[in-house]
């Protein structure tokens, strides 16, 4: 009856001493499967709590609060902080964030998945609420989107604003694909839509940009994955300072920031409640405390200081200290 | 090159600190495949095996449809579960989407076919001459069905293994419906893509090797528990 397979085959040949490592090795895979288990069991207790009708009623049980955010808030570590110190504070609370391009993000607002969103893409947003999906639009700070691209400058756009520079690389990139590329993120996210924007405004609609040839790469993916493609094809590209500032850090990428200033490069983060008019069972106080949370003091605090020690200077400017006009 | 060597010191550190996230993300992660299998499993085999034995209209097309699922892109089926269970869709009410139960079962609607169809394949590689031996000696269908079930189970093992490892390697469900969410629902394919769109690529190899080292491990045990009887 005894039949071998390959493995037990191996099994079989294996050094007495192997074989009583091995079954060590199982009797404590399955003593941490057993505990592995009866943990995560727990769980569906606390997901029972946080039906609809609970969540007022039982204050001090804990309640899930739902974030739905842009890449650049989470990957850079920025909510984990504030997660922490709002946790702390709440400790009733149980934030859950979830990360995506803006595009997604708005989805699950709109979809009564998420309590709260916290963007970065104006334009959206403003119709986000007009369209009584969330309650209000609240700006909570901001950093400046950068055009980066190779050290040697192929196009020229230093010196340039937004605008011109988008021109300048179009030009340079229809004379001559080898030399100047621009990667796109392709993705509708807060960043691809104000590349869009940029586009828009040199006089050339998007759709031509989009079509005009080799050039213009889409890559399609997030913003880690774009500036890999930019570096590797030493393309142009559009990024939030922070996602490539932990890029740099890293010393994944050799491409440079080169146009980092000028309105049209403002990138504003707000927060939206999601409207529970339309979306009876999100955790309408709870999204309501996280955002007097990140306009407190105390949250502003954080995010001023997020990223001096690991990048020697802050990623966010908090809102408290006034857009620059 | 460096960097897979680096991967390499890096997994072994990450398990001999007993890193708290990497835990968390091991434990999760075995939780919810090897549930979704066991569950799988369970639905499958019983089903495999009927279709197997009964001869019915239609049966060869069912079973393309059931082959055919095998190739059904991960994020699809993702997808399609998180429409329905979105506070939108008509399982909204359950509360499932970004948790490990809604996890489980997109798993499970993922490995279904492939369980489904290999145990019919398993099956159908038993000699017929056992099920008609089975049903002469005055078997009811349930025993003969289990008959041609415990003759073919180490084929049947195979495919219990197979759907292991597409639901453990597997990262559209896990990110669609569980969020990637830190600390509840993140698992290593979604910690590896995570880390990856973060440049952290060191980390991600090494959350890579980790993860197959976690599959060999449960692979010797399947197969340990196979052959001991």
């Amino acid at each position: 009856m005894f039949k071998y397979t390959f493995l037990t085959k191996i099994l079989f040949y294996m050094e007495k001493s192997m074989r009583k490592a091995f079954f060590i090795l199982m009797v404590l895979l399955s003593v941490f499967l057993a505990t592995g288990c009866t943990d995560t069991e727990q769980q569906p207790d606390t997901t029972t709590i946080t039906e609809p009708d609970t969540t007022t009623t039982a204050q001090s049980e804990t309640s899930k609060l739902i974030v739905s955010t842009t890449t650049s808030l989470e990957d850079t570590g920025l909510l984990e902080e504030i997660e922490a110190a709002f946790e702390d504070k709440y400790p009733g609370v149980d934030v859950l964030v979830i990360s995506g391009g803006t595009g997604i993000a708005i989805q699950y607002g709109e979809r009564g998945d998420a309590d709260i969103l916290l963007t970065h893409d104006k334009s959206r947003e403003e119709e986000f609420v007009n369209n009584g999906f969330g309650t209000n639009r609240t700006e909570i700070a901001y950093n400046y989107f950068w055009i980066v691209g190779p050290e040697n400058d192929p196009a020229g756009i230093n010196g340039l604003n937004a605008t011109e520079a988008f021109t300048r690389i179009m030009e340079e990139g229809q004379n001559d694909s080898d030399q100047v590329k621009f990667a796109s993120r392709g993705d509708d996210s807060g960043t691809h839509a104000r590349e869009k924007k940029i586009w828009e405004s040199t006089g050339v609609s998007y759709g031509e940009i989009n079509s005009s040839g080799e050039w213009y790469i889409e890559s399609g993916r997030g913003m880690g994955e774009t500036l890999l493609l930019s570096n590797e094809q030493n393309a142009y590209t559009l990024t939030d300072s922070g996602t490539f500032l932990a890029y740099t850090n890293e010393g994944r990428i050799q491409i440079v920031p080169i146009v980092t200033a000028g309105d049209e490069l403002l990138n504003v983060y707000a927060a939206m409640p999601v409207n529970p008019e339309k979306h009876p069972n999100v955790n309408y106080e709870g999204a309501q405390n996280f955002v007097d949370f990140l306009v407190s003091s105390e949250g502003q605090e954080i995010i001023g200081n997020f990223g001096r020690e690991q990048y020697g200077e802050p990623l966010f400017t908090p809102i408290s200290e006034g857009l620059p006009s | 090159m460096n960097e897979i060597i680096l991967a390499i010191f890096q997994a072994i550190e990450l398990i001999v600190e007993l890193d708290p996230k990497l835990i968390q993300i091991t434990k999760l992660s075995l939780y919810i495949s090897l549930t979704a299998t066991l569950i799988g499993s369970l639905i499958s085999i019983p089903i495999g095996g009927m279709i197997y034995y009964y001869e019915f209209w239609g049966k060869r097309t069912i079973i393309n449809l059931i082959q055919t699922l095998y190739s059904v892109p991960t994020v699809l089926v993702g997808l399609f579960l998180f429409l329905l269970i979105s506070q939108q869709g008509p399982f909204g009410f359950l509360k499932l989407l970004f948790t490990p139960t809604g996890m489980i079962i997109g798993q499970v609607l993922l490995i279904l076919p492939l369980l489904i169809g290999f145990t019919i394949t398993a099956l159908v590689g038993v000699s017929t001459q056992i099920k008609e031996l089975a049903i002469s000696l005055g078997a009811s269908t349930y025993q003969t069905i289990i008959t041609i079930i415990k003759e073919a189970r180490y084929a049947i093992m195979s495919a219990v293994i197979l759907g292991f490892g597409r639901a453990i390697s597997e990262v559209g469900v896990a990110i669609l419906i569980g969020g990637n969410i830190r600390g509840f629902t993140r698992t290593f394919t979604t910690a590896i893509s995570l880390e990856t769109s973060r440049g952290n690529l060191v980390l991600s190899i090494a959350l890579g090797f980790i993860l197959l080292s976690l599959s060999l491990i449960i692979n010797f045990l399947l197969n340990y528990l196979q052959g001991k009887d």
